[in-house]
């Protein structure tokens, strides 16, 4: 099967003033499609930069960059917004809805940009699918300051599936979770994962990368160790018991 | 983005803040509204000026002795000899075309009747002037030639004066009004007429034979202002030129020597009056479009404010993959409404305005089609000049430090 991420000898160089950052060197590893892969380090390693170039965010200094068979590396700014909103779903840690939306709205927003046509109300039903996909068809209406941190990632999350892109990206997507919360959130991810959808994640807790399948970690910039994770935990076993915890203190009590 | 997505994603936030959409537009309103509310007083002022000079008479060539011109069609008479009732006759006779012709013999006093006394202007003209000034009587008769020559004691009398010398309710008509002690039968009232353009009340009036006015009252033998009508309005300047050349002969004035009369031209006034008010009109409009100008800065200055609030929004557009275009239209798009719901607000004020003006001032407004059209046009023009730079600058973010703004 052909890689969906194919990166040979990315670089990104920051020049701020006189000085050079090295944010990432030459970075060079392929990414299979279904694969849950996280990647670690230390703050300041280089994940964040690294994931604005796999998002198409950002363009590298240097290397080339294949997603799904196409060198994404040089695209213009539009052309990398119309791969973005073809083919990447986003993630991130502050959630980002647009908090006057409601959460059928914000999942509905990726599907009014590129040049697809879809008639309004097959867009709505389609967003509706994917929020009820995460488990909150029944709060459609509600706005993000109505829902709980973990509901309005769930938003975020249903709202990077709407356009079924290639590749789901999240950067620290439980740094502002509770573990419980956290694990709500992985469990999805699991859940998507195993219906095929490649998964690349930023995340610094070992604790969240062991529900991922492939583990890299960055060290200034370079990726220092890249392996398979021997036996993946399932964060909807750790919830179950999680929950008979809190169950059986409850008896006790 | 789909047009109509983008229309929808504007037109929410603009309903999102709504107190600040219609602060925001406040501008925009007051430009309109001033534009055209003022547009519309030019164009009654307009108006006012061409019915007024209309309701001077119709086809009338005014004749003064003296060769300065005078704009308020009162000549001094200053240098120059004087006209004469044989000039007046010479033109009434010799030139072609003239229908009617009246003296006009201007003076003004006391006058007393029904223990009454009131400061009044008498006019001394011919049977001729009621026709030359479109004037009609409301009540009795105007004087005939025969009392003309025979110097009568007679007068019509104006509507205000004679409301000030014997109330509502006494007909004028078989009364006497005493000027400088002189009596004078009132044989005719005459039909309100109102001010005229320098404002002068025209129906505090008495209009008396010239004969009576120049032997009895003033004791002129020479004349100031004679009245001409033309029969028709092609005949005017033929009729003007003819006048003119009667005159210089009449006068005998050498080919080097100007004119020691003056003839003024209804038309020609009638012109020049109504391009004086239009450019009046033009001005009002220009001086209230400075205010839609100021309008688009104050949208202008919100739309920065909207960009810099909502980067975060602007950065997860561009993220989930908004083009800049995308971003462009749709802030263009929220100035553009905010100008034109104000355009909208303010053709309505505006038009209420107007309505306003003339039910306090009693002062007639045209509310023109074209000044709403282009009030309002003006103002979606401001929307997209003043809108655009804003709406660049939030198409311009880049996605990653858009994202990271708090
Ligand atoms: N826009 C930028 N300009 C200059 N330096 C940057 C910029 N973004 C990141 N860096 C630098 O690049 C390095 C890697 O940063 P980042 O990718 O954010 O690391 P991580 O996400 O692993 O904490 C850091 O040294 C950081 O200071
Ligand atoms: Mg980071």
């Amino acid at each position: 099967m052909p890689a969906l991420i194919d990166l040979d000898s990315i670089q990104k160089v920051y020049r701020t003033g006189g000085s050079e950052v090295h944010a990432v060197r030459s970075v060079t590893l392929s990414i299979q499609p279904g694969e849950f892969v996280a990647f670690m380090g230390s703050s300041g390693s280089g994940k964040s930069t690294m994931m604005n170039i796999l998002g198409c965010l950002d363009r590298p200094t240097g290397g080339h960059y294949l997603l799904d068979g196409e060198d994404v590396s040089t695209l213009d700014r539009d052309e990398r917004a119309l791969v973005r909103n073809r083919k990447l779903g986003f993630v991130f840690q502050g959630f980002n809805l647009l908090p006057r939306a409601t959460a059928l709205e914000n999942v509905e927003m990726p599907m009014l940009y590129g040049h697809r046509r879809t008639r309004r109300a097959d867009g709505l039903a389609r967003a509706l699918e994917a929020l009820t996909q995460v488990g909150l068809g029944d709060r459609w209406d509600h706005r993000p300051n109505q829902l709980s941190g973990g509901q309005q990632q769930r938003v975020a999350i249903a709202r990077a599936l709407v356009n079924r892109p290639a590749l789901l990206l999240a950067d620290e997507p439980t740094g502002n979770l509770d573990s419980r919360t956290s694990l709500e959130i992985m469990a999805i991810f699991q859940a998507l994962n195993a219906q095929g959808h490649t998964i690349v994640m930023v995340t610094h807790e070992p604790d969240i990368a062991a529900f991922t399948s492939r583990q890299i970690h960055m060290k200034d910039g370079r990726v220092v160790h890249d392996a398979p994770v021997e036996r993946p935990l399932d964060a909807t076993a750790e919830l179950r018991a999680l929950q008979g915890d809190v169950a059986m203190a409850a008896h006790a009590r | 983005m789909q047009p109509l997505a983008i229309i929808r994603a504007a037109a929410s936030s603009l309903v999102r803040h709504k107190l600040r959409s219609l602060l925001t537009t406040l501008g925009v309103i007051i430009g309109v509204a001033a534009v055209i509310a003022l547009v519309a007083v030019g164009n009654g002022a307009q108006a006012k000026v061409a019915s007024d000079i209309a309701s001077l008479g119709q086809n009338l060539l005014l004749v003064f002795a003296g060769n300065r011109r005078s704009a308020g069609g009162v000549s001094s008479g200053l240098g120059g000899a004087p006209l004469t009732l044989d000039d007046a006759k010479a033109i009434q006779r010799e030139v072609i075309g003239v229908t009617g012709l009246s003296p006009e013999v201007r003076t003004s006093g006391q006058a007393v009747a029904n223990g009454q006394n009131w400061s009044t202007s008498v006019i001394g003209v011919s049977g001729d002037y009621l026709a030359i000034r479109q004037w009609t009587l409301s009540g009795g008769v105007m004087f005939t030639p025969a009392e003309e020559r025979a110097v009568a004691k007679l007068g019509v009398i104006g509507s205000k004066l004679a409301a000030q010398l014997f109330g509502a309710n006494v007909d004028p008509v078989g009364q006497t009004v005493r000027i400088k002690n002189i009596p004078f039968l009132i044989i005719g009232t005459l039909t309100s007429k109102g001010a005229n353009l320098g404002g002068q009340d025209q129906d505090d009036v008495l209009l008396i034979p010239y004969t009576s006015a120049m032997r009895r009252l003033t004791g002129d033998t020479t004349l100031r202002t004679v009245d001409v009508q033309v029969a028709s309005d092609d005949q005017m300047n033929a009729a003007q030129e003819q006048i003119e050349s009667l005159l210089r002969q009449r006068h005998r004035l050498r080919k080097d020597q100007t004119n020691d009369f003056n003839i003024l031209n209804q038309a020609e006034l009638a012109q020049t009056a109504g391009n004086i008010t239009k450019v009046l009109t033009l001005l009002l409009g220009a001086i209230a479009s400075v205010s839609l100008v100021v309008g688009g800065i104050g949208i202008m200055n919100i739309m920065l404010v909207s960009v810099t609030e909502r980067t975060r929004e602007i950065g997860i557009r561009l993220a989930i993959g908004a083009q800049g275009r995308d971003v462009l239209w749709q802030f263009l798009l929220e100035a553009v409404l905010l100008s034109c719901l104000g355009g909208v607000i303010g053709i309505g004020i505006g038009v209420g305005g107007a309505r306003l003006v003339t039910v306090v001032s009693g002062f007639q407004t045209f509310v023109s089609s074209s000044a709403v059209a282009f009030a309002f046009g003006f103002s979606a023009a401001i929307g997209i000049f003043f809108g655009f730079y804003p709406a660049r600058k939030a198409a311009r973010l880049d996605p990653i430090d858009a994202l990271r703004y708090e």
